[in-house]
């Protein structure tokens, strides 16, 4: 097969307008539209996130970019080639890590690596890919015996053992412990920057957040956001807001009367109350240097000041309204 | 677009004669499939085991056949369940090893991550076909060695015959156990459907009542039914002395003629 021609900077993938309704599960029952209207492109060497609470219609449509399945509208290019036509021309170039673990329980990791790499033109070399995802020590156990990291581990190296341009990794964190999601993240970065696009799925707000350099949120089946993480937080509209802590009480005291002064006139503050022994203040982006101003002008030193932090899950709240619950599974109406 | 919805992955179906990594699949599925000691057992030991269990400790099996036609008088009377045998032998990989391994396969999402890559997930199916005929081969083959060498049976009188009837056989029963495994969801339910053939199979295929004592009503339906069919065409060909079994030959083409092409269709991949 003749390798897809691209140049650099046209997108890896192009998903537009994609629609996809399983029909009902029963009958008389109501067909499920899973991706109402999902478009996002991705750029060569990115890794590019799908994030969503469960049941969002993410793994919906990767299945459908990786021709896995058939969309019923709209349009998937991946590598300029239409996988929804002939998926069979993707599959060379395209690494793909399913949700579920699917081996056979007695195949050991060696031998999973050889058979899956015998199936592509170019290969992977297997020492340097288990060295790379850690499994060398591992190699000749069996599947059954491996532990969940492990699993997840072996099929990340399955996904990249045919030398693929894009991987998809679908929630390939769910079920790790946080040294092992820790060292998944890491090893993401690595495959990135061996210069693999990363299509990433994840229901993990932070694992996003840590991860993607562009992100799509989508939502009963539709992107409400889009853009890097940080630019997303960035466009968050509402106060900022300082924590402080002081050693003892009058301190404390001094600093209530100074702060609750300045939320009167300064307006970058919006305001100042006591949180049990700590003294939240909230306010524009310039909410921290008027405290600290402030402070120091009465002389009234902080033990310790943090920002609270803002993170894709207040994007979230702000871009559907309500609060993000990663496991909900709710019907999406067509 | 206006792709119409289907139930199998986009990627089956589309067959391009894509090869490469077949010989690889094979050797490692032939490999991991050896280190299953219940099925290996069943496929290729349990008939050997039952015929040399009954040739060697029922008296009336080692007695010579003095009723039968010479030169068959002079024969053990465990030669008269060696065609039985051969189908058990045929019957319990298709039945009992083939349609779990291939729900497995489903059930464990085998067949789909197949499907991620250039390796279609039929050839997992068609690899473990060639697994499957391979170990039938072995069965067969010991079953009939150890039945000359050790329980003195003579050997076949139309040895064609009984190669065409087993061939015949395998790609009746393998169509049954493919149809079996096309729709069951899990290894299990494959295996309980495939149980309840099973059985019924052997009683009209001889493992019960031997074909030599057993009722004519039994078998006129036996004749019908492809394990049944496989037993009574095996022991034509081996004695020889009843003629070329054609109803038996047709009913096993038969049976392969409709059920090879319902399992492929109706077998789901997800």
């Amino acid at each position: 097969m003749t390798s897809p021609q691209l140049d650099a900077s046209a997108p890896v993938v192009e998903v537009g307008h994609l629609r996809k309704t399983y029909p009902a599960a029963r009958r008389g029952g109501t067909p499920k539209t899973a991706v109402a209207d999902v478009s996002f492109q991705v750029t060569r060497g990115e890794i590019f996130g799908i994030l969503g609470p469960n049941g969002a219609g993410k793994t919906t449509t990767v299945e459908c970019v990786a021709g896995l399945r058939h969309a019923d509208g709209g349009s998937v290019r991946v590598l300029g080639q239409n996988p929804q036509a002939d998926p069979a021309l993707i599959r060379e170039h395209v690494g793909i890590q399913l949700q579920e673990a699917a081996l056979h329980d007695k195949i050991t990791v060696r031998e999973a690596l050889d058979v899956f790499g015998s199936f592509y033109s170019a290969r992977a070399d297997s020492a340097e890919l288990l060295d790379l995802l850690d499994l060398t020590a591992h190699r000749d156990q069996q599947f059954a015996k491996l532990s969940g990291g492990q699993k997840q581990r072996l099929s990340i190296a399955l996904a990249l053992v045919g030398k693929p341009q894009v991987a998809i990794l679908d929630e390939l964190t769910t079920g790790l412990d946080p040294a092992a999601r820790r060292a998944t993240w890491n090893l993401v970065e690595r495959v990135r920057d061996s210069g693999v696009t990363v299509l990433l799925v994840t229901h993990f707000m932070d694992e996003a957040e840590r991860l993607c350099d562009r992100l799509v949120v989508i939502d009963g089946g539709r992107v409400v956001a889009e853009g890097t993480p940080s630019a997303l937080i960035e466009g968050l509209e509402g106060d900022r807001g300082v924590l402080l802590r002081f050693s003892d009480d009058g301190a404390r005291g001094r600093a209530v009367n100074v702060l609750t002064a300045l939320a009167d006139h300064d307006d970058d503050v919006t305001g100042a109350i006591a949180v049990g022994d700590e003294i939240e203040v909230t306010g524009t982006r310039k909410v921290l240097f008027a405290v600290v101003q402030a402070l120091a002008a009465a002389d009234v030193v902080p033990d310790d000041v943090r920002t609270v932090e803002r993170t894709l899950e207040d994007v979230f709240v702000q871009v559907t309204g309500r609060e993000y619950r990663a496991e909900e599974n709710e019907e999406v109406a067509a | 677009m206006t792709a119409v919805e289907q139930t199998v992955p986009a990627v089956a179906g589309r067959s391009r004669g894509r090869t490469r990594g077949f010989g690889k699949l094979l050797a490692t599925e032939l490999k991991v499939w050896l280190r299953d000691p219940t099925a290996v057992f069943f496929a290729l030991v349990f008939p050997t085991m039952l015929l040399l269990g009954l040739g060697l400790a029922i008296p009336a099996f080692q007695e010579p056949m003095v009723d039968a036609e010479p030169p068959w008088n002079e024969a053990p009377g465990i030669t008269s369940y060696l065609p039985t045998i051969v189908a058990l032998a045929v019957g319990t990989i298709s039945l009992t090893t083939m349609p779990v391994q291939f729900a497995t396969f489903r059930e464990k999402g085998i067949l789909k991550r197949l499907s991620t890559t250039p390796m279609p997930p039929q050839n997992l199916i068609g690899v473990h076909m060639v697994i499957n005929v391979l170990a039938l081969i072995v069965s067969a083959g010991v079953a009939v060695v150890s039945a000359i060498v050790v329980l003195g049976v003579p050997f076949a009188a139309d040895m064609l015959v009984v190669l065409l009837v087993l061939v015949l056989s395998t790609t009746a029963m393998f169509s049954l156990g493919l149809l079996v495994a096309a729709r069951a969801e899990k290894g299990t339910s494959a295996s309980g459907l495939g149980m309840l053939i099973y059985f019924p199979s052997l009683m009209f295929s001889g493992v019960w009542v031997p074909l030599s004592i057993m009722p004519d009503w039994m078998k006129d339906i036996g004749l019908y039914l492809p394990l049944g069919a496989s037993a009574q065409g095996l022991t034509a060909g081996w004695f020889g002395n009843e003629g070329f079994p054609l109803a038996q030959v047709l009913v096993l083409t038969g049976w392969t003629l409709v059920l090879f092409p319902l399992g492929v269709k109706l077998f789901r991949w997800e």
